[in-house]
C-alpha cells in the first residue's frame, strides 16, 4: 500500500517532471502566458499521460521488444489526436489559445519517458497512479509558472485584473524572455529549498 | 521578395527557439560546447528539411484528398520517426564521416518538437511547397544560430562564479532569457 | 527468421488497427460539434459587429474582391425583416506584429464602420492584443473611411494607436481598410450592372 502511495505522490513534488527533472520544457515555456493556459495545458497533457500509461501497461506483454518504441509512439499519437478532436469540439477557445502545442504533446518527453520507465514494467493500477502523480506535478508546475507570469506581466490572475487601468505591469513577463526568466527563478528557489549544493 | 521575407522572419524575428519555444530540450541539453551545438544544428537542419518535404507531400497527396486531415499528427510523427531511422542507416553505410559527425544526435531528433512543430506549422500556414521549404530552412538556421550563440555564452559561463543555488539550470535559463531579449530587438523588422 | 519477424509485425499491426478504430469512432462523434463550434465562433463575431438580424448570414455569404482583384474576402449580410441592416466582412492582413490578423468588421449600408472584432491574431498579449479592447475600438464606432482618414495619428490619420503597439494598431486598421475597399468595390459593381 505504501508503494502505491509512493507511486502516486512521487511525481507531484519529489520528482516533479518540470521543476526537478526538467522534462517537457517546450509547452512549459510556450503556453504559460496566463494561469488558465497553464492549467489547460497541464490537464490536456495529464489526459494523454493517463490514457497512454494505462493502454501501454495493458498491452506490455504482447509487444515484442524490437517494436516497443514504435508501438508506444502509435498509442501516444492516437490519444493526442483524440484529445485534439475533443478539444476542438468542446473547448474551441482553449484549443485556439494552446495552438501548436496540443499536437506537440506527442513529443513531450514526459509521456514517452513514463511509458518507457514505468508503464512498460508495472501493473495497470500502479501505472494509473503514476500517471496521476506525474500529471498533477506537471499541471501544478505549469499553473505556478502561468500564475506568476500573469500576475507580474498582466496584473491579473485567471483573467481578473487587480491593478488600476493606468498602471502598467511588467509586460516582459508575458513575452518570450519572461518565460525563461520566470522558470529560471522558480527553479532557483526550488534548488534552494531542496538544499542543492 | 516574399521568400526573402519568410526567410528573414523565420531566422530572426520568429526564432524557433527563442520566440516559439520549439526544440528547447536540445537547446538546453546539447549546448555545452560550440562544436556539439553546431553538430546538433546541422543534424536538425538536415532532418527538418527532409521531414517537411515528405510530410508536405504526404499531406497534400494522401491525407487531404481522402479527408484524413485529422490524422496528421499520427502520420507525421510516424514519418519523422522512421525517417530518422532511415537516415541513420543510410548515413552509416554510405558516409561514415558524416555519420561520425551527426550520428549521435540523430536518435535525439525523433523527440525534438522543432521537427514535428515545423512540419505542422507549414501545413497550418497554408504555405506552398517552395515557401514551406524556405520557412523550414529559415527555422533550422535560426535553431542553429541560437544554439551556437548560446553554446558560446555557456563556454564562458563555465568559468564564472555563480551563486550555488543558481548553478546549473537556473543560470542557463536566465542566460537564455537575455539572449531571447536580444532577439526581440529584431521584431520591428517584420513590418 | 520468418518467425522472428512475424510476431512484431502482427503486434504492431494489431495496435495500429485498434488505435485507428478508436480514432474513427471519436472522429464520428466529434465531427458535428467541431463544425458547430467553428460556425458559432463566426456567428458570434457577426452578431457582435452587425447588431440585430433575423436572417442566416451564413446562407447568404458572398465573396467580394479588393479593387485590384487579388484578394478575396467573405461578406455576410445581416438583414432585419428583409431589410439590409449591416454587413459583416471577414478580412485579414499579414502585417501584424505576430503575422496574420483576421478581423470581422461590421459596416452600415452607408459605408461607415459599426464596430469590429479580431477573430484570430498572434499579437503580443497585453500590448498588441489591446487593439481588441474598448479603448481602441470605440474610436472607430461610426467612423466613415470615406470622410475621415483610417490611419494612426503617426501616419497622419484620425485614430489614436494603442500605446507601445503602433505596428499592431496599423495592421488592424489596414485589415479594416482592405475590407472597406472591397466593400466599396462591391457596391460600385452593383450600381454599374
Amino acid at each position: 500500500m505504501s508503494n502505491s502511495f509512493n507511486n502516486l505522490t512521487r511525481g507531484i513534488i519529489r520528482e516533479n517532471p518540470v521543476l526537478v527533472m526538467l522534462l517537457g520544457m517546450c509547452p512549459t515555456l510556450g503556453v504559460t502566458t496566463s494561469a488558465i493556459n497553464g492549467l489547460g495545458m497541464g490537464l490536456a497533457t495529464m489526459f494523454v499521460l493517463l490514457m497512454s500509461n494505462m493502454a501501454i501497461s495493458c498491452v506490455k506483454k504482447v509487444i515484442p521488444d524490437i517494436v516497443r518504441i514504435p508501438s508506444f509512439i502509435i498509442i501516444i499519437a492516437s490519444f493526442v489526436t483524440v484529445l485534439e478532436m475533443l478539444m476542438q469540439a468542446y473547448t474551441p477557445e482553449l484549443y485556439a489559445a494552446l495552438g501548436i502545442y496540443i499536437p506537440l504533446i506527442v513529443v513531450n518527453c514526459i509521456i514517452l519517458g513514463r511509458a518507457e520507465a514505468f508503464a512498460s514494467k508495472n501493473t495497470v493500477f500502479q501505472s494509473l497512479l503514476d500517471a496521476i502523480g506525474m500529471g498533477l506535478g506537471f499541471t501544478l508546475a505549469l499553473l505556478l509558472l502561468g500564475s506568476l507570469r500573469e500576475v507580474l506581466g498582466n496584473g491579473s490572475i485567471f483573467g481578473y485584473s487587480f491593478i488600476s487601468e493606468n498602471a502598467s505591469p511588467m509586460l516582459l513577463f508575458i513575452m518570450p524572455p519572461g518565460a525563461f526568466l520566470a522558470l529560471g527563478g522558480i527553479i532557483a528557489v526550488v534548488n534552494k529549498l531542496r538544499g542543492v549544493n | 521578395m516574399t521568400y526573402l521575407m519568410i526567410f528573414i522572419t523565420g531566422i530572426f524575428v520568429n526564432n524557433i527557439i527563442l520566440s516559439q519555444f520549439l526544440g528547447i530540450c536540445p537547446f538546453l541539453g546539447v549546448s555545452k560546447k560550440i562544436s556539439t551545438a553546431l553538430g546538433m544544428g546541422m543534424a536538425v537542419t538536415f532532418v527538418m528539411t527532409l521531414a517537411t518535404v515528405v510530410t508536405y507531400l504526404l499531406y497534400y497527396t494522401f491525407l487531404q484528398p481522402y479527408g484524413l486531415e485529422f490524422m496528421n499528427t499520427v502520420a507525421f510523427i510516424l514519418v519523422i520517426a522512421s525517417l530518422v531511422q532511415m537516415v541513420e542507416i543510410i548515413l552509416k553505410k554510405t558516409s561514415p564521416a558524416l555519420y561520425g559527425a551527426l550520428g549521435i544526435f540523430l536518435p535525439l531528433i525523433t523527440t525534438n518538437c522543432a521537427v514535428l512543430g515545423v512540419a505542422l506549422l507549414v501545413i497550418q500556414k497554408n504555405f506552398t511547397l517552395m515557401a514551406g521549404i524556405c520557412y523550414c530552412l529559415a527555422a533550422a538556421l535560426g535553431f542553429t544560430l541560437a544554439i551556437v550563440i548560446f553554446a558560446g555564452i555557456r563556454e564562458r559561463l563555465e568559468r564564472t562564479n555563480v551563486p550555488p543555488f543558481m548553478r546549473g539550470t537556473p543560470i542557463v535559463l536566465i542566460t537564455a532569457a537575455l539572449l531571447s531579449m536580444a532577439f526581440m530587438g529584431f521584431a520591428g523588422m517584420s513590418y | 527468421m520468418n518467425k522472428n519477424i512475424l510476431k512484431p509485425v502482427i503486434a504492431l499491426t494489431g495496435i495500429a488497427v485498434v488505435m485507428a478504430l478508436i480514432l474513427g469512432k471519436v472522429r464520428q462523434i466529434t465531427q458535428e460539434p467541431i463544425s458547430n463550434a467553428k460556425n458559432n465562433q463566426e456567428l458570434e463575431a457577426i452578431a457582435m459587429v452587425t447588431g440585430e438580424f433575423d436572417n442566416d448570414p451564413f446562407a447568404e455569404k458572398t465573396d467580394i474582391f479588393t479593387p485590384d482583384k487579388k484578394e478575396k474576402f467573405t461578406m455576410y449580410p445581416a438583414r432585419k425583416e428583409g431589410k439590409l441592416n449591416a454587413v459583416a466582412i471577414k478580412s485579414y492582413t499579414n502585417t501584424g506584429f505576430g503575422g496574420k490578423i483576421e478581423i470581422m468588421t461590421g459596416f452600415n449600408a452607408d459605408g461607415s464602420i459599426k464596430t469590429f472584432k479580431i477573430i484570430t491574431s498572434n499579437e503580443t498579449p497585453g500590448l498588441g492584443s489591446k487593439t481588441d479592447e474598448p479603448k481602441f475600438k470605440e474610436q472607430l464606432n461610426g467612423f466613415n473611411p470615406a470622410k475621415q482618414v483610417l490611419k494612426v495619428k503617426q501616419d497622419g490619420g484620425d485614430v489614436d494607436a494603442v500605446t507601445a503597439a503602433t505596428i499592431s494598431s496599423r495592421a488592424v486598421l489596414r485589415a479594416i481598410e482592405r475590407a472597406f475597399a472591397a466593400f466599396q468595390n462591391f457596391n460600385k459593381r452593383d450600381e454599374n450592372e
